[in-house]
C-alpha cells in the first residue's frame, strides 16, 4: 500500500473510532434537516441512518428532493434546521472541499467531467486531498513530491482498470461515449478512498448492458469497503445492489426498508403512481 | 485544452531551442534599437505568463493587473531611487508589497465570478493608478520618476542593451520553468479542473478559493518583477504606463497568444510590442488596429491565435489528405 | 454653507449625467445580460456630433439632436451586428474583450475624425444663472437633470406599459421561454443596444456645453457609469438613477471636502465596497448572481 493509500479510508475509520464513534453506529446520521427554497419546502424533517459498508438506495418521484439531500450532505446547502454526524463528526456546517477529506465524494446527475483533461488527469485530481504538498512544492519539486507524482499516476492508472477503462487514460474525457464517461467519474470520485459515495442516478443515459456492468462495478465497490448511496430511477438496479432504500416524497421521508419491502409498499406506490394503485 | 501530461522530451528539446535562440539574438544583433525592442517583448512576456496563468489555467479574468506592474516599477523607483536602497534589495521589496496586496485585494475579489470578478479587478485597477497619479511627493506624480539607478552586481552594471536583454531573457526563461513546473503538478490540475468545472472541482476536495489566491498572488508577483526590469531599464516612469491601457494591453497579449499556453504568451507579447514599431508611419491608427484586433481575435478565434492558427492547418491537413 | 450647498448642486448636475449614462448601461445589462464597456463611447458620439453639427456647422439645434442621435444609434446597430452578434461562446471574459475592443477601436475612430484637442460648445440656452443661498446653477445643469428624469420616466413607461418593452424584460428573464413564445430574441438584442446607444447619446449632447469634448471623454464616464449602475443594482432602472445622483454628489462633496484629485478613485472605492458587501446593489432588484 502506497503513501496515498495510507491517508485514506483505514486513517479517517481510525479517526472516527477516536472521534468517538463506535463500532455499531452507522457511519451518517441525518437528523431533522429542513430547507427551505423561497417559499418550496425541498426537504422537511428528513431524517435516516446509513450504516457502514451497506448500499443505500434513494429512490422518489421527481422533484421529491433527492438531489437537494445529496447537496446537503456533500454541503453544497446548509440545512436550514438539522443536523448530519458523518464517521462521529458533526459536519453540518463544513465546507464542501473539506468534507471530502473526511471521506465523502460524490458523481453528478449530468456528467461534471473536465472535459479539457484526459481520463488519467480527471481521476488525479479526484486524489487531490490526499496528496500532499501545494504551490510551494510544485515549483520547488522536492524528492518526495516527485515520488507522490509517480505513485498517484500509478494508483490513477489501477482504478481505471477497475473501473474498465484502462484503455482511454489518455483520452480527453469529453471524447468517451456517455457510459464510459459515467464510469470515469466513479473512479474519480473513488480515487481519494472515500468512506461514503454519493452517486447520482448513476444508470441515466445507460442501455442494458451498461447498467448491468454498473450494478457489478457498485458491488465491487462496496466489496472494497466504501459505503454507497445512490440516488436512481431504474428501479430494477435500485432493488438489486441497494441493502436498504430510502424513499422521499415532496421532501419527506415516506419510507425506509429494504428493496422488498419497500416494492410492496402502498404508501410508496402511491406516491409514484398517485392514485390508490388497488 | 490541451492534455497537459509531462512529456520530458518534448520539453527539453523546446528549452534548448529557446535558449539557442536567446542567445543567437543577443549575440548577432548590433542595432541597440532593436535590441531595446526585443528587451521590452521580453518585459512583456513576463507580464503575458503572469496573466496567462490567472486566466488561461485558473479561468479568472483580471482587468487591473497594470497595478501590479506598477507597484514594481514604483517599489523599485521610490526604495532605489529616493532611499538609495539596492534595487535588489528594493526588488524582494517590491514583489513582497504587490504578493500582499493581491492577497488582500483577492480575498474578497476571487470569491466574485464572471462579470464581476472584472469589475471587481478593474476597480482596484483604477485605483492604484489614481493612486500613482495624486501621491506626488512619493511617486513624483503626473509628471514622473525620475533617477532610477541602473541595476549592478559588483563592478558590472546592466546598462540598457546587450546585458539587459539577456538579464531580461534570463528571467523569462526561469519563468517558464516555473509556470511549466506548476501546470505539470498536483496544484496545475486543480487549476485546470478549476478552469473546467469549479463545482466539482471542489466537489472533489479542491479548496478553489485558496488555489486561485495563490495563482492571484503568483501573477502579481511576476507583473512586479516586470515592473522592477522596466524601470531600472528605462530610467523613467510614469502612472499613464500602469494604468486602464497598459491592463488591457496585458489581458491582449495573453488573449492573442491564447490562453492556457506558455509560449503563446510569448506570441502575443511580440504582437503587442511590435505593433507600434508596425504601424509606425500610421501612428494614429494605432488605437483602431489596436482594439479591432482584440475584437477579432475575441470573436473569431477566442481561443487564442496560436491555437486557432494551429486548428486551421490541421483542417487544412485533413483536407489534403482527402 | 453657500459652498456646501454648491458641491451639493454641481454634485446633482454631475450625477445627472452618470445617471443617463448608467441608465443606459443598466437597461442593456437588463435586456441581454451583456455588461458594454463600450457605452461610454455612445456618449462621447454624441457630445462630439453635436459639435460638429451643432458646434460647426450651425444647424438648428432640434435638428442637430435629431442627426447626431440617429448617427449614434446607427453606430449601435453596426455595434450589434459585427461585434456582438457572432460572437459562439457569450461568456463574460469574451463579452467584457470584445466591448472593450469596440471601446478602444471607437476612440481611435474619433481620434483620426475630430483630433485630439478638446472643444467647447456654449450652453443651449442664454439664460441667467439661478442663484439660491449662495450657491449658483446654471441653466444647462437644469437641462441635464430635466433630461435624465425625462430619460428615466420614458423607459420606466416603456418596460412597463409597451408590448415591446414587457418583450425585453421576458427575454431577459428566460431567454428559452421568451423565444419559445415567439418573441423574436435577436431583435430585442437590436433593440436594447439601440436604447442603450441612444440614452447615451443623448447624456452625451446634453453634456458637451459643460465638459471638454474630446475623443476619450467616454472612457472615464463609462466606467463611473458603470460604477454607477453597481450602486443602484444593475437592471434597476431607478437605482441607476439614484446610483448616478449619489456618485455625483458624494465625488463633488469629495472633491471640494478633501482633494480633487481623489474625486476620481471616489467612483471605484464605492464600486469596491458595492461589490463586497451588497453586489445586488443598494436597491437590488430580482436574484443578484445571474452571472
Amino acid at each position: 500500500m502506497n503513501a496515498i493509500e495510507k491517508k485514506g479510508r483505514n486513517e479517517l475509520l481510525l479517526k472516527g473510532q477516536e472521534g468517538g464513534k463506535g463500532q455499531n453506529d452507522p457511519l451518517l446520521k441525518v437528523q431533522g434537516l429542513t430547507k427551505n427554497f423561497g417559499g418550496v419546502k425541498a426537504q422537511d424533517e428528513v431524517s435516516f441512518e446509513v450504516e457502514t459498508g451497506g448500499v443505500m438506495g434513494l429512490i422518489g418521484p421527481n422533484g421529491a428532493g433527492k438531489t437537494t439531500l445529496f447537496n446537503m450532505i456533500t454541503g453544497v446547502y446548509t440545512p436550514d434546521r438539522g443536523d448530519i454526524v458523518f464517521n462521529g463528526q458533526a459536519i453540518t456546517t463544513l465546507p464542501v472541499h473539506k468534507r471530502v477529506a473526511r471521506g465523502i465524494t460524490r458523481t453528478f446527475q449530468n456528467v461534471a467531467l473536465f472535459a479539457g483533461m484526459t481520463v488519467l488527469e480527471n481521476v488525479m485530481v479526484g486524489m487531490h486531498v490526499r496528496l500532499a504538498g501545494g504551490f510551494w512544492s510544485s515549483v520547488i519539486r522536492p524528492p518526495s513530491f516527485v515520488r507522490q507524482e509517480g505513485e498517484s499516476r500509478e494508483k490513477a492508472l489501477e482504478l481505471l482498470e477497475f473501473t474498465g477503462l484502462a484503455d482511454y487514460a489518455h483520452r480527453p474525457a469529453g471524447d468517451l461515449p456517455v457510459g464510459r464517461q459515467k464510469m470515469a467519474e466513479i473512479a474519480r470520485a473513488l480515487a481519494s478512498d472515500p468512506l461514503l459515495m454519493l452517486l447520482d442516478e448513476p444508470a441515466a443515459g445507460l442501455n442494458r448492458v451498461e447498467t448491468s456492468a454498473l450494478g457489478s462495478l457498485i458491488d465491487r465497490i462496496k466489496e472494497r469497503g466504501t459505503t454507497l448511496m445512490l440516488v436512481e430511477h431504474d428501479m430494477g438496479l435500485t432493488m438489486e445492489v441497494s441493502d436498504k432504500v430510502l424513499v422521499l416524497d415532496q421532501g419527506v421521508v415516506i419510507a425506509l426498508d429494504t428493496p422488498r419491502k419497500i416494492m410492496n409498499d402502498p404508501v410508496v406506490m402511491e406516491a409514484y403512481l398517485g392514485v390508490d394503485s388497488q | 485544452m490541451r492534455g497537459i501530461d509531462f512529456m520530458p522530451g518534448r520539453r527539453s528539446i523546446e528549452n534548448v531551442l529557446f535558449v539557442v535562440v536567446v542567445v543567437l539574438m543577443g549575440a548577432v544583433v548590433e542595432n541597440t534599437y532593436i535590441l531595446q525592442v526585443m528587451t521590452f517583448i521580453g518585459i512583456n512576456t513576463l507580464l503575458a505568463l503572469g496573466l496567462n496563468m490567472l486566466m488561461g489555467y485558473a479561468g479568472q479574468v483580471s482587468l487591473g493587473h497594470g497595478a501590479f506592474y506598477g507597484l514594481g516599477a514604483y517599489g523599485t523607483a521610490v526604495l532605489s531611487g529616493t532611499y538609495g536602497l539596492s534595487p535588489w534589495l528594493a526588488l524582494v521589496c517590491a514583489v513582497t508589497l504587490a504578493v500582499a496586496v493581491a492577497w488582500v485585494v483577492g480575498r474578497p475579489t476571487l470569491k466574485l465570478s464572471g462579470y464581476y470578478l472584472g469589475m471587481g479587478t478593474l476597480g482596484f485597477g483604477m485605483i492604484v493608478h489614481i493612486l500613482f497619479r495624486e501621491a506626488g511627493t512619493v511617486t513624483g506624480g503626473a509628471s514622473g520618476f525620475v533617477g532610477i539607478p541602473m541595476l549592478g552586481v559588483g563592478t558590472f552594471v546592466f546598462e540598457g542593451g546587450r546585458s539587459y536583454f539577456y538579464l531580461v531573457w534570463a528571467v523569462v526563461f526561469g519563468t517558464i520553468l516555473i509556470c511549466r513546473r506548476i501546470i505539470a503538478s498536483k496544484t496545475g490540475r486543480a487549476l485546470a479542473a478549476i478552469h473546467g468545472r469549479e463545482n466539482a472541482a471542489i466537489a472533489l476536495g479542491v479548496d478553489a478559493h485558496s488555489v486561485k489566491l495563490t495563482i492571484f498572488m503568483f501573477s502579481a508577483a511576476l507583473g512586479a518583477v516586470a515592473g522592477f526590469l522596466y524601470a531600472h531599464f528605462v530610467l523613467f516612469i510614469s502612472p499613464d504606463s500602469f494604468g486602464f491601457m497598459a491592463s488591457i494591453k496585458m489581458v491582449t497579449m495573453v488573449v492573442i497568444g491564447g490562453m492556457a499556453s506558455v509560449w503563446g504568451a510569448v506570441l502575443g507579447a511580440a504582437v503587442i510590442t511590435l505593433l507600434p514599431e508596425v504601424l509606425h508611419g500610421f501612428a494614429d491608427y494605432e488605437m483602431i488596429v489596436f482594439g479591432a484586433i482584440l475584437m477579432g481575435v475575441m470573436i473569431f478565434m477566442p481561443q487564442g491565435l496560436t491555437r486557432g492558427l494551429l486548428d486551421q492547418y490541421e483542417r487544412y491537413r485533413k483536407k489534403r489528405a482527402e | 454653507m453657500a459652498d456646501l450647498l454648491q458641491y451639493f448642486f454641481s454634485g446633482i448636475t454631475q450625477g445627472s449625467i452618470y445617471a443617463v449614462v448608467a441608465i443606459g448601461l443598466s437597461m442593456l445589462y437588463r435586456s441581454t445580460e451583456l455588461i458594454n464597456f463600450a457605452h461610454g463611447e455612445f456618449a462621447m458620439f454624441g457630445a462630439l456630433g453635436l459639435v460638429t453639427l451643432w458646434g460647426h456647422l450651425h444647424l438648428p439645434l432640434p435638428l442637430a439632436f435629431v442627426l447626431t442621435v440617429a448617427g449614434v444609434a446607427c453606430v449601435g446597430m453596426v455595434f450589434e451586428r459585427f461585434a456582438l452578434r457572432p460572437v459562439k461562446d457569450p461568456n463574460p471574459i469574451t463579452l467584457v474583450i470584445i466591448t472593450v475592443g469596440a471601446s478602444i477601436v471607437f476612440r481611435g475612430v474619433a481620434m483620426k475624425v475630430w483630433g485630439k484637442d478638446p472643444v467647447a460648445l456654449p450652453p443651449f440656452s442664454n439664460l441667467e444663472s439661478i442663484e439660491i443661498a449662495g450657491a449658483v446653477i446654471v441653466p444647462q445643469s437644469l437641462y441635464i437633470v430635466g433630461a435624465a428624469l425625462v430619460l428615466a420616466g420614458t423607459l420606466h413607461l416603456f418596460f412597463r406599459y409597451t408590448i415591446q418593452g414587457k418583450a425585453m424584460t421576458a427575454c431577459a428573464v428566460n431567454k428559452k421561454a421568451a423565444w419559445l413564445t415567439g418573441i423574436p430574441y435577436e431583435r430585442m438584442g437590436l433593440f436594447a443596444v439601440l436604447i442603450s446607444a441612444v440614452s447615451g447619446a443623448v447624456a452625451g449632447i446634453f453634456i458637451a456645453p459643460v465638459t471638454m469634448n474630446t475623443y476619450d471623454m467616454g472612457t472615464m464616464l463609462g466606467l463611473k457609469g458603470f460604477c454607477a449602475a453597481m450602486i443602484g443594482g444593475l437592471g434597476s432602472l431607478w437605482g441607476a438613477f439614484a446610483g448616478g445622483i449619489l456618485l455625483g454628489v458624494l465625488e463633488s462633496l469629495g472633491a471640494g471636502l478633501i482633494s480633487s484629485g481623489a474625486k476620481d478613485a471616489i467612483a471605484f472605492v464605492l464600486l469596491l465596497l458595492i461589490l463586497y458587501l451588497c453586489p445586488g446593489g443598494l436597491f437590488a432588484q430580482k436574484s443578484a448572481e445571474r452571472f
